[in-house]
């Protein structure tokens, strides 16, 4: 399916790798008219114009499914725009303290799990605010808007967040770096948030 | 800061939406997504729709509502009523659902909760429960509240925690339907013994039970049908109210 965005005809592939629920992604994408493909073709996914790597999962058995299928070779050499969601964000970054699990290593940041401070419950789970957006999808009015969360694991403040939310403590809501981006919370179950993020990408 | 959610709950049967529903400018309140896509407008946080249909045909029509609430909607919902097994939860996760909830099947098979939990994940899982107090103590109820078992509350939301459940939905039989207020010790209890978000239900009457629900009652949502339904509570002004008294809300 292809949908035509500007002038230029765009083709967004979704990456299938058994991972939780990409038929959000997908109806998230429908809504906006910007219908996609699931797929797990490597020529198909280095072949689109954007690529989405969503995930809800562990991040070991993740990583080990995507290393089978090849994917992690895909997804470290795409140069199109990629958005990595959740769990997609966290294997986006060097190691994760899930099951010590290394990972894509395209962002150099860790993933760490939640210690509460103050009797905060793990999985941070519900609405919680932006702040300091700073790129292209994160564009600055969306800071103090509210975006949905659903994680027990997390990626510290560092050079490539480009939007923070706090819970514990700051942590990367958004990261991006050359030609990945990447939200933490569930974009595509962020109401009308949600929606403004994803057409900010499918505009890049 | 993370919110205090605000969750309408909607109760279906053969594809409609029950109890009377008391909304203007809605072409067919008794259209579930219809009715869904008009809350979440309104600024609720999240839905739960609890099929109460009872045919042998309910997984098909479950997994086809789920579907047509997923593709329509851009905020979390919940699925529940009826989900025993992993056949079941499979189903509404493809569909597009957010989480289940189970209720009396996992009060008699526990290992539910442990199969789901590995299966989809904790955030998947909610584990509603019914009780009321007897005897000053409070005590798990089955379908609907109506069978009394000998389990006690604190002692079957520890377990389903150590199982799994990623949430905990605690209705008190004996406030729903009162607009009294919530059960507050009660859910203040639940949410102290856990590490997982609690969710409260039953006696909400007005804005005011709302803030005490946050507040002393210890909740991370509060939950309730036929206030919305009626519009008694309209669900912009409740948050309004709660930002006013400094609770954190969307």
């Amino acid at each position: 399916m292809t949908l035509v965005v500007g002038k230029r005809v765009a083709m967004i592939a979704v990456i299938d790798y058994n991972a939780g629920n990409v038929q959000s992604v997908l109806f998230a994408l429908e809504r906006l008219g910007a219908p996609a493909i699931l797929t797990g073709d490597h020529a198909q996914i280095r072949a689109a114009e954007k690529v989405i790597f969503p995930g809800v999962g562990e991040a070991s058995t993740t990583m080990h499914f995507l290393r089978e299928r090849g994917l992690d070779e895909v997804i470290k050499s795409l140069t199109q725009p990629t958005l990595g969601i959740c769990v997609g964000m966290q294997l986006l970054c060097a190691h994760s303290e899930e099951n010590d699990t290394p990972c894509l290593g395209v962002i150099p940041q860790r993933v760490k799990k939640f210690v509460p401070v103050n009797g905060e419950k793990v999985p941070h789970m519900g609405w919680n605010s932006l702040s300091r957006c700073a790129d292209e999808i994160f564009t600055p009015e969306l800071s103090g808007e509210y975006v949905y969360y659903v994680h027990s694991y997390y990626v510290e403040e560092g050079p490539y967040t480009s939007a923070l939310s706090e819970y514990t403590l700051p942590f990367s809501a958004g990261l991006h770096k050359d030609n990945f981006y990447a939200t933490q919370f569930h974009v595509e179950k962020s109401g009308k948030v949600g929606e403004m993020i994803l057409r900010n990408f499918l505009s890049l | 800061m993370l919110a205090k959610r605000i969750i309408p709950c909607l109760d279906i049967k053969d594809g409609r939406t029950v109890k009377g529903v008391n909304f203007v400018n809605l072409r067919d309140a008794g259209d579930p997504v219809e009715l869904g896509a008009a809350y979440s407008e309104k600024g609720a946080d999240e839905l739960v729709f609890l099929d109460i249909t009872a045919t042998h045909e309910k997984r098909k029509t479950m997994s086809e509502l789920a579907r047509s609430i997923a593709r329509h909607l851009n905020i979390p919902f919940t699925i529940g009523g009826g989900i025993t097994s992993i056949d079941d939860a499979d189903a509404m996760l493809a569909a597009g659902a957010d989480k289940v909830s189970i209720n009396s099947a996992a009060v008699r098979r526990p290992g539910l909760i442990d199969e789901l939990a590995l299966n989809f994940g904790n955030q998947f899982v909610v584990l509603a429960v019914d009780a009321r107090q007897i005897d000053g103590e409070w005590i798990v109820h089955l379908n609907g509240g109506r069978i009394a078992t000998e389990i006690r509350l604190f002692d079957w939301v520890k377990e389903a925690e150590s199982r799994g459940a990623g949430e905990i939905l605690f209705t008190s039989m004996d406030h729903d339907g009162t607009k009294a207020g919530f059960a507050l010790e009660a859910t203040a209890h639940i949410s102290e013994l856990l590490s997982i978000p609690v969710i409260a239900s039953g006696g909400a009457g007005n804005m005011e039970h709302f803030y005490d629900v946050f507040t002393a009652g210890k909740a991370d949502a509060g939950l309730a049908a036929s206030i919305f339904h009626f519009n008694e509570i309209a669900i912009p002004d409740l948050k309004g109210y709660l930002k006013e008294k400094n609770v954190v809300v969307r």
